[in-house]
């Protein structure tokens, strides 16, 4: 048996009014699993980005239902919705994101600090982070001047600090060569994955394909088939 | 200090030129605003020097006078009349009036003289040096040891010189609370004596002073007069008058009104646009924070927090400049007129306030309009 993280059902998203009316996401449904590393992937414009929004809580859908452990996302309010992100989440974003006006440990520290951790305990738990992602010797430096595999691997650190159940990453390996990328994915894999979390993915980079627990196709909106290689009993 | 208020600190501060900008920005309208209200306020205090210095409590003038040194002579009767209305204690007349000195060294210097009642000498200085009984003597006058006193040359008791072609006689050194506005120094005589020697019209009395047996009398008297044809002040109300004169009816007022409202829209300019683009800055990590899970409220407390921060550091340092400022011409020119009043630092402040509402207004709304998908998106 395995559990359910989100369940996704009948998630519909249209951008734009009149003739400009498209659907970024049509009818999709399905589940992502605990203890899985799930992938999405699909050619660009076909609504991952958006799918990947709405289920983490970000992006309302116009039609749809989204289940995390049971109860229904979008019925929560907007206070309640951030309280879940910051609570259940950790968020991986394109392009990192780092606040370039703090240092790297101190960029780690900030979902921590959000959940109202004091600012020492916070600072020492992120340092702890710092070093599992092999970058100690960075900390006191602003996150530009670091490279773009080791800024990737600070905004890990900084999805990964509060130990949420649900990691989401949107393209993460897209500025980074194959070598690293591989690194990296499989750094996240072996350090979060485990039988109370999820991984989801978004990307288009067949280097990493290898790592998938499952793979979900998406195609102008629609989901297209899923396959399950690992976890499936 | 919570964590995100912490964050939100080094944010400001780690970006040391626009938090640089943000502080020149406030410092120097609060410096401007606070100088020019500071000198306002000099030179308002000035302005009723002889008020204050005089020091009686009622004044009987005619309605049109808004300023001691351009008094309208009284007739005699209303001296009689006034010490005849009941509750006044006594009532003695005052002039003021300008003669020109003629110095030792030959040059002519402006000056101002107080006629003091002969019976009485209501208004007298206290003397630093001399007796004041001496004031009765032949061509005798007081000299006011202030700002001004050099201009006379450094006068001492037993010095003579001309005075409207007349001989006057130093007789004692005089010090009084404030000096005057016009830069000209005072001297002291008797009222009989400032008659005779400076030329005036029919009529010499400038302002009947009044001491009232108990201060309650004076709506009394104040009323008393009024039914004659004029007008009776006590010093505030005076002292406010003539405040109000060079506040509203001289260039003076409504120019450093400008200047403060030029200096409050630079202030509210540089500041609003330079904490406007700190923001728009860092928008999209404002924006991942949301996404993250920070809530509205706390993106606001934060933004609260910098402008607040920096607005109040801007305000010590204009105000702290103006007073250094403003210490050091004192210390240069003598006759630098200008105070920090309380009134001036909490209208600086009020003005500083408004900056930060403005900006924090412009930023939190373009804070609260992030759509933490956008930042998703990328
Ligand atoms: N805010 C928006 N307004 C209008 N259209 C939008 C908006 N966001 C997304 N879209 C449209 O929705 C569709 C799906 O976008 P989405 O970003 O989810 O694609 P994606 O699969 O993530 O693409 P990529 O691989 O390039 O990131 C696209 O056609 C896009 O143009
Ligand atoms: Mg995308």
């Amino acid at each position: 048996m395995f559990d359910i993280a989100i369940q996704a059902s009948g998630i519909t998203k249209w951008f734009g009014e009149g003739e400009a009316k498209t659907v970024a996401v049509s009818d999709a449904s399905f589940e992502a699993r605990y203890g899985e590393m799930l992938y999405l992937v699909g050619p660009s414009g076909s609504g991952k980005t958006t799918l990947l929004s709405i289920i983490s809580g970000i992006l309302k859908p116009d039609a749809g239902n989204v289940l995390v452990d049971g109860s229904n996302l979008w019925n929560m309010t907007p206070n309640q919705l951030a309280d879940f992100r910051l609570n259940r989440m950790g968020f991986v974003f394109q392009d990192y994101h780092l606040f370039s006006r703090l240092t790297t440990v101190e960029n780690i520290a900030i979902p921590l600090i959000l959940k109202k951790v004091n600012w020492d305990l916070a600072i020492k738990t992120a340092l702890g982070y710092l070093e599992v992602v092999g970058l100690k010797d960075k900390a006191n430096l602003p996150p530009v001047k670091l490279s773009g595999g080791e800024q990737q691997r600070v905004a890990i650190a900084r999805a990964m600090v509060s130990q949420p159940d649900i990691l989401v990453l949107d393209e993460p390996t897209a500025s980074l060569d194959g070598e690293t990328g591989r690194e990296i994915v499989q750094f996240v894999k072996s350090h979060t994955l485990n039988e109370k979390r999820c991984i989801i993915i978004v990307t288009h980079d067949n280097r990493i394909l290898e790592f998938a627990d499952a793979i979900m196709h998406m195609e102008d909106g629609k989901i297209t088939g899923t396959q399950r290689t690992v976890n499936e009993k | 200090m919570p964590g995100l208020l912490k964050i939100a600190f080094k944010l400001l501060i780690n970006d040391k030129g626009k938090f640089a900008a943000l502080l020149v920005g406030i410092t120097f309208a609060v410096f401007l605003m606070v100088m020019m209200m500071s000198m306002f306020s000099g030179i308002l205090a000035r302005s009723s020097a002889a008020v204050l210095n005089v020091g009686a409590k009622v004044w009987v003038m005619d309605p049109a006078v808004n300023n001691v040194n351009s008094s309208i002579p009284l007739p005699d009767t209303v001296l009689d009349m006034a010490r005849s209305i009941n509750g006044v204690k006594y009532a003695v007349p005052v002039y003021f009036g300008g003669a020109l000195v003629k110095l030792r060294s030959g040059s002519y210097q402006a000056v101002s003289v107080i006629g003091l009642d002969d019976a009485t000498l209501y208004g007298r200085p206290a003397l630093i040096e001399g007796k004041i009984e001496d004031i009765f003597a032949e061509n005798a006058f007081l000299v006011v040891k202030d700002a001004e006193f050099k201009k006379l040359e450094n006068p001492k008791i037993g010095n003579e010189f001309e005075i409207n072609d007349h001989r006057g006689k130093i007789v004692g050194i005089a010090k009084v609370q404030a000096t005057g506005i016009f830069g000209v120094p005072t001297l002291y005589t008797t009222y009989s004596r400032a008659i005779t020697y400076i030329p005036s019209s029919r009529f010499t009395t400038s302002f009947v002073l009044i001491e009232p047996k108990n201060e309650m009398d004076i709506p009394y008297i104040q009323l008393q007069i009024h039914k004659l044809g004029y007008e009776a002040l006590t010093r505030d109300q005076f002292i406010n008058k003539i405040s109000d004169f060079y506040k509203y009816q001289t260039g003076l007022g409504i120019n450093v009104m400008l200047m403060t409202i030029i200096s409050f829209i630079v202030g509210l300019s540089i500041s609003g646009q330079t904490f406007y683009t700190f923001v728009l800055e860092n928008l999209e990590k404002f924006g991942a924070l949301k996404a993250m899970g920070a809530k509205g409220s706390e993106l606001v407390s934060m933004i609260l927090f910098q402008v607040t921060f920096t607005s109040l550091m801007g305000y010590g340092l204009g105000v702290g400049l103006a007073t250094m400022m403003m210490l050091f011409a004192r210390f240069r020119l003598p006759d630098y007129a200008a105070q920090v009043t309380y009134t001036n630092l909490a209208f600086a402040l009020g003005m500083v306030l408004i900056i930060a509402a403005f900006s924090s207004y412009i930023s939190v709304r373009k804070v609260l309009q992030i759509e933490p998908f956008d930042i998703f998106r990328g």
